[in-house]
């Protein structure tokens, strides 16, 4: 077994963009018959390093070796006929054809140049037996459920590719009957000999299926283990990396702890998403949210701000019931929500500054009430000082500001509307080290000046500075709430690591 | 569920039959094969351009340059068999190539340019009329002597209905349609492009040489339509078949087929002619009514199947909801 040829070999690679590092000389050796697991938060690299595997990048630097032969894909189609295929969280099939077509396209069987639509169902029958499937495969895939789809995505990139399959978070929409199924197939194609990479949030899915287990943080390796004997406790701390510094701790007024909750969430949930959980959130105070990348932190800002709508449980802010079905009715309450994506989600990277910063008062106050533009550049301005928004006028484009700088527009936006509760998504997430700072000395000073406030984040020394209580999501259930003392980055991993029914207990 | 898939193409064929059945009872003369045959014959260039257009919406693109693609092939024809002693066959060709080179650069344009369909081709539509006009303004009478020889061609039906040679060339272009789309590869990938550009990418469906070959089909299909257009009216006019793009769309839709890509049927974008070369024999019979009616019932009949389409997807994204649902609560026995 030991000197046994990895299946697939990679060695020294590297990868950057427009100058930034994604990924820097990692090793990772996938070998035939195993389940690996890639794990690690966002920005780590996993997926650049899938997406030099399957051919969708192309690597700067390194070498990928397919059974000891180095391999350079061209592009993805490449890398599944050198015998590499991928499945996509998102099943990347053609929901409107048939199930033997989606296992045929680009190969079906052919009699006289025209398609042979019997042999190929026949044939797909075949492929889906072997995988204990037995479905309708002239029935346009759109009739089936999420996991079935799957488990034809699978058998296509396995008939296809049939060495290396890549499961990119397949499990994310599946419950858990589903998911059993589907590992039912993976253990079967590990038996087979192929080699997996299972890549997923889901802590408990990996110590299920997978055999050995590789951890990247922000682009670099950090270690290779198997996985039997392996502790959850060490496993997180590879994932999120261990704060150096002691933990530095606001020191929290103990009236605020009385006082009546702003917000409350009562049993609040929707199904797929979060849990129902339950939270008080008083004026004064920083709620964090901890928990791995997928855990369902998101999901909660999205429900409390009405972007997604509940299927259990109620808000009530101020004491009063609140129907948050849209982030209207949630800005009229005065909620403000920062997302995580600034990109996509938050700067209108073409409108300068000042229209960034004025635009959810604008919203607000409605388009009939335009504010003056003498306002609006006071407004600007203000901002711009009590910020420190480094740009050279007001009137620039956001897009050519640094990513600290965004955020801080943004945040000035929601703060110009003077909201009583604000949600912060990432607030921290690819800004250099001095913004940094100043966006948590703003966080605290917001919070000092009455205001409450939700923040999401990964930092987790960073959030055990500013909160006043923290609560733990694991799996999209909230696994513990820590107050006062607790508070640790110790104990938000002791509580990230712990099995499903200590966690419940906790 | 299987058959949601056949649903709208049903309910076409379910409109037809009805609408069959009020015109017969109202005028007992339209059950004859001579009516079947003219209204074949009169809708047969407007069938032709059809089945490339529904190959084009099938993948989740618009062709608007059709009708004046026809209505250059006419001018061409006219001018070139006016003016010179080529032979109608050769200039069939030669227009054939032409048009199908056009359809091809309009695919190229779309797809290396990576521009909306809907831009591209109204920028055609505009090129060809203005070609057109730049042949001819006048309406060019075709004296050719081949043309009158063609235009004798019909098979006698019983009962005394006459199938033209015009008629048979887009029964001919309809059956081939129906393989091509249901049959080879091309057509699984029109479905393909359809249904889910990124995902027809990832499964290594070749979307430059599919996108440009369906515009290249549809150019054909229209240079082809061209060609029957003026052997049906012995004429060529660049003011001719203006418009007819959009009886097209409307006949693919009526068809059954979904605006947005990924389903339809051939067979049914032949019923939306039908349907709508019966409302306009209905209207000739009647003889008091405006013809402007077709217009009305073609608008009130694509509204109907907008949304039903609609309520289609409707009920199949709700019935998927509820599938999740109660495989969630099934208890985890498996």
């Amino acid at each position: 077994m030991a000197n046994a040829q990895p299946l697939l070999s990679v060695r020294g690679v590297s990868k950057a963009f427009l100058g930034v590092s994604a990924l820097e000389s990692v090793d990772f050796t996938l070998k035939a018959g195993e389940v690996h697991a890639l794990l690690g938060e966002n920005g780590a690299g996993k997926s650049t390093l899938i997406k030099i595997i399957t051919g969708a990048y192309r690597r700067d630097e390194g070498e990928v070796l397919l059974e000891g032969t180095p391999i350079h894909p061209r592009d993805v189609v490449d890398a599944q006929k050198l015998g590499i295929g991928t499945v996509y969280q998102e099943v990347n099939l053609l929901t409107n054809l048939t199930v033997a077509e989606n296992l045929f396209l680009g190969r079906q069987p052919k009699r006289f140049g025209l398609t042979d639509i019997r042999e190929m169902n026949r044939r797909s029958r075949a492929i889906l037996d072997t995988y204990g499937l037995d479905i309708d495969v002239t029935a346009p895939l759109t009739n089936f459920s999420v996991a079935i789809q799957q488990v034809v995505a699978i058998a296509r990139a396995v008939d296809i590719s049939g060495k290396v399959l890549v499961l990119d978070e397949p499990t994310a929409s599946l419950d858990a009957h589903e998911v059993k199924m589907l590992f039912a197939v993976v253990r079967q194609l590990r038996e087979r000999g192929m080699g997996i990479i299972f890549i997923s949030h889901f802590l408990d899915q990996v110590y299920e299926i997978a055999d050995t287990i590789t951890v990247l943080r922000n682009g670099r390796l950090i270690d290779t283990v198997p996985v039997p004997g392996l502790d959850r406790l060490k496993l997180v701390s590879m994932m999120l990396g261990r704060q150096l510094e002691s933990d530095i701790k606001r020191t929290i007024d103990p009236n605020t702890a009385r006082s009546e909750p702003l917000v409350s969430l009562r049993q609040l949930g929707k199904r797929g998403n979060i849990d129902p959980l339950d939270l008080d959130i008083r004026q004064g105070e920083v709620v964090g949210i901890a928990g791995l990348l997928g855990s369902g932190r998101t999901e909660t800002a999205q429900l409390v701000f009405g972007i997604e709508r509940p299927d259990s449980g109620t808000i009530s802010v101020a004491g009063k019931p609140v129907n948050m079905t849209s982030p209207r009715k949630a800005i009229a309450q005065g909620f403000a929500f920062c997302p995580e994506d600034r990109k996509t989600d938050g700067i209108i990277s073409d409108l300068s500054v000042r229209e960034n910063i004025i635009f959810a008062l604008q919203a607000q106050r409605g388009w009939m009430r335009p504010l003056a533009r003498s306002e609006q550049e006071a407004l600007a301005d203000r901002y711009i000082a009590a910020l420190d928004i480094r740009t050279s006028d007001r009137e620039k484009p956001i897009k050519f500001l640094s990513g600290g700088n965004q955020q801080k527009v943004l945040l000035a936006r929601w703060l110009a509307t003077n909201p009583r509760f604000l949600i912060l998504d990432e607030p921290t997430r690819g800004i250099d080290v001095g913004a940094h700072a100043e966006i948590i000395r703003l966080i605290i000073d917001l919070c000092e000046r009455g205001m409450a406030l939700l923040v999401i984040s990964s930092e987790l020394g960073e959030l055990v500075g500013y909160s006043s209580r923290i609560i733990v999501l694991r799996d999209r259930k909230m696994v513990s709430e820590l107050t006062g003392d607790e508070i640790s980055t110790d104990q938000i991993m002791k509580a990230i690591a712990s099995h499903g029914a200590t966690g419940e207990a906790a | 569920m299987k058959n949601s898939k056949y649903l709208p193409l049903m309910a076409t064929f379910v409109v037809f039959v009805l609408a069959y059945i009020i015109c017969i009872s109202v005028f007992p003369n339209m059950l004859s094969t001579r009516v079947a045959g003219n209204l074949l014959t009169d809708n047969a260039f407007l069938g032709i351009t059809a089945v490339g257009m529904t190959f084009v919406i099938l993948s989740g693109g618009i062709d608007l340059s059709v009708g004046s693609v026809i209505a250059f092939t006419g001018v061409f024809l006219s001018v070139v068999l006016r003016d010179t002693s080529i032979h109608p066959l050769v200039a069939f060709a030669m227009v054939l190539v032409l048009t199908t080179a056009f359809g091809a650069a309009m695919g190229g344009v779309i797809f290396f340019l990576d521009m909306p369909p809907f831009i591209v081709t109204l920028a055609g539509m505009f090129l060809a009329r203005g070609i057109s006009y730049l042949l001819t303004t006048d309406s060019v009478p075709i004296t050719h002597p081949f043309y009158s020889t063609l235009q004798d061609i019909f098979i006698r039906m019983p009962g005394n209905g006459r199938l033209t040679l015009i008629a048979i060339i887009m029964l001919v272009v309809f059956a081939v349609g129906i393989v091509l789309a249901q049959r080879t590869r091309f057509g699984t990938y029109v479905y393909a492009l359809g249904g889910n550009l990124t995902s027809a990418q990832l499964m290594g469906v070749p979307v430059a040489k599919t996108t440009i070959g369906i515009y290249a089909l549809s150019g054909f299909l229209a240079g082809l339509s061209g060609i029957v257009f003026s052997l049906y009216t012995s004429a060529g006019y660049s003011l001719a078949a203006v418009g007819v793009e959009l009886d097209a769309i409307a006949a693919v839709v009526i068809g059954g087929t979904l605006l947005t890509g990924g389903y339809g049927f051939v067979a049914g974008t032949f019923l939306g002619i039908c349907i709508q070369g019966l409302i306009q024999t209905y209207i000739v019979f009647d003889g008091t009514l405006s013809s402007w009616w077709t217009k009305i019932v073609i608008g009130l009949l694509l509204f109907g199947f907008i949304a039903l389409q609609r309520g289609l997807m409707w009920m199949s994204e709700r019935s998927a909801r509820n599938k999740r649902h109660a495989s969630a609560a099934q208890p985890s026995s498996a």
